[in-house]
């Protein structure tokens, strides 16, 4: 039954090339823990990629409750988590994951760089990671003002008056960052539409890069 | 298939239109059969173990949320002025570079721009700066001695960066919390608490005289570490304040414990 189902659409469609160039391909034995268990290093980056997905998954439905202004974020945010059910474990996943995303991050940076993974050729997947990096510290950056206490104001106050120090542009981000004269309700508008639009958009756009590369490169060989 | 001519049902021949080239050649995956060991096939066998590793991963993660609560401060204020902004743990390094002469006030562009320039430029551009084919990191002593030092100071600043915030928030003025009322006023603890110095200082009430007020101090403190404070001072201070015997000192510090006024 399924099978028929699957053929019928493979008829039409032609899926079955696309899953098998996902699927088709050896794996080395250098980076298998099954055959060396010090290949666990190899992991972080797959690792990194599923709590990107948990993030997504829990932020999503975070979403469902958040409110993105100023008179209701932080009781939306209590009510979520004091009231719902389920609601503390949801938002611990996408507090906790947000600092186990970074550490993996950077774990996995340390491996590409420690095991000189990023020679030619793959050179630009490695300007690609370090794009990643950025946008994932950019992520956290807007995610920290979303609950609007007072830590995560005075964290941005701090946060926007170090970027308006920059020469030049400094005013000019300050004023992109702050959507006004001072951290209040454009603030945090502004912080929720890059964090929940912009910054997911271009980290998918620069991860399906990273793996579109890494398929194209295959895993850098044993040392 | 309308579009195909010879009759393969299993091949769709899309010849004639835009969509996908007829004779579409097959992207060959990267050989490792110059690598020694055994390959493995990425579907399904690879992909299992992939999987039992999220597997593991996934328990400590769910064990980590929920050992521990995500926080939720009180609403954002702009008004408060005592509160002491700290920025998440991975800004940590960068705050705390902020923090020294050599990179704030006058030299703020050495902190803002210059020093992430090259720290984060320099990352971006690792693989041209190191050109050579060498992978391992013993044969590449530059690279892996700059990318080691790096690392500890971004350690080390984080650490000093925690340590300092810690130190700030022990030394602000506590702020005394919206329940003024003492917690089992008719207690033994409370008798002992009467008896000894303790009153003259943190009051009868607990408000704090000369010292600080004790109200909540059971949400921040342990018994243990009143018994200490009670022992060896604190601050201010002086020790031995607590002239009653140990069995006393324990019924004080466990009702003292008890004092969890929000």
């Amino acid at each position: 039954m399924l099978k028929a189902m699957y053929e019928w659409i493979d008829e039409r469609l032609d899926i079955n090339p696309i899953w098998r160039d996902v699927a088709d391909h050896e794996v080395p034995e250098h980076v298998n823990p099954a055959h060396h268990f010090s290949a666990f290093i190899y992991c972080f980056g797959g690792l990194t990629f599923f709590v990107v997905v948990i993030q997504i998954l829990s932020g999503m439905f975070l979403a469902m409750y958040f409110v993105p202004d100023i008179v209701n974020a932080n009781a939306s945010v209590a009510y979520l988590q004091n009231e719902l059910a389920m609601g503390a474990i949801v938002r611990g996943m996408h507090h906790w994951g947000a600092s186990v995303a970074i550490v993996m991050l950077f774990l996995h940076t340390l491996r590409v760089f420690f095991t000189g993974s990023y020679k030619h050729p793959r050179e630009f997947n490695w300007v690609v990671g370090i794009s990643i990096f950025f946008v994932m510290l950019g992520l956290g950056f807007t995610g920290y003002l979303l609950p609007w206490d007072n830590k995560a104001y005075f964290a941005t106050k701090v946060g926007l008056e170090i970027a308006s120090s920059v020469p030049f542009l400094g005013a000019y981000i300050k004023t992109f960052l702050q959507g006004g004269d001072i951290v209040g309700a454009q603030t945090l508008a502004r912080f929720f539409a890059l964090h929940v639009f912009f910054l997911p958009a271009a980290l998918l756009g620069l991860l399906g890069a990273h793996f579109v590369l890494i398929r194209r490169q295959g895993i850098s060989g044993p040392l | 298939m309308s579009h195909n001519q010879d009759g393969n049902h299993k091949q769709v021949h899309y010849v004639g239109d835009s969509r996908v080239r007829a004779n579409r050649t097959k992207k060959y995956p990267p050989d490792y059969s110059e690598f020694p060991g055994n390959n493995e096939a990425f579907w399904p066998d690879f992909l299992l173990k992939e999987w039992m590793v999220a597997a593991v991963f996934l328990v400590g993660f769910m064990t980590l949320v929920m050992a521990e609560d995500p926080p939720l401060g009180e609403i954002a204020d702009p008004t408060n002025t005592s509160f002491l902004p700290v920025p998440d743990w991975y800004f940590l390094f960068i705050y705390q570079w902020l923090k020294y002469k050599w990179a704030a006030g006058k030299f703020i562009v050495i902190g803002t721009i210059i020093l992430p320039a090259i720290l984060f430029g320099a990352l971006a551009v690792v693989p041209w700066l190191d050109r050579s084919k060498e992978r391992r990191p013993l044969k590449r002593p530059i690279a892996t001695g700059l990318m080691s030092i790096a690392l500890i100071a971004t350690v080390a600043l984080t650490w000093a960066a925690e340590d300092e915030h810690v130190k700030q928030l022990e030394s602000a003025p506590s702020q005394a919390p919206a329940n003024k009322k003492v917690i089992g006023q008719n207690e033994a603890g409370y008798q002992i608490y009467e008896k000894n110095a303790c009153i003259k200082c943190h009051g009868d009430q607990l408000q704090g005289l000369n010292g600080p007020s004790l109200l909540g101090v059971g949400k921040k403190r342990t018994t243990d570490e009143i018994i200490k404070y009670m022992n060896e001072g604190k601050g201010a201070m002086p020790a031995g304040m607590f002239q009653g015997s140990p069995q006393e000192q324990k019924i004080l510090a466990d009702w003292l414990v008890k004092q969890k006024q929000k």
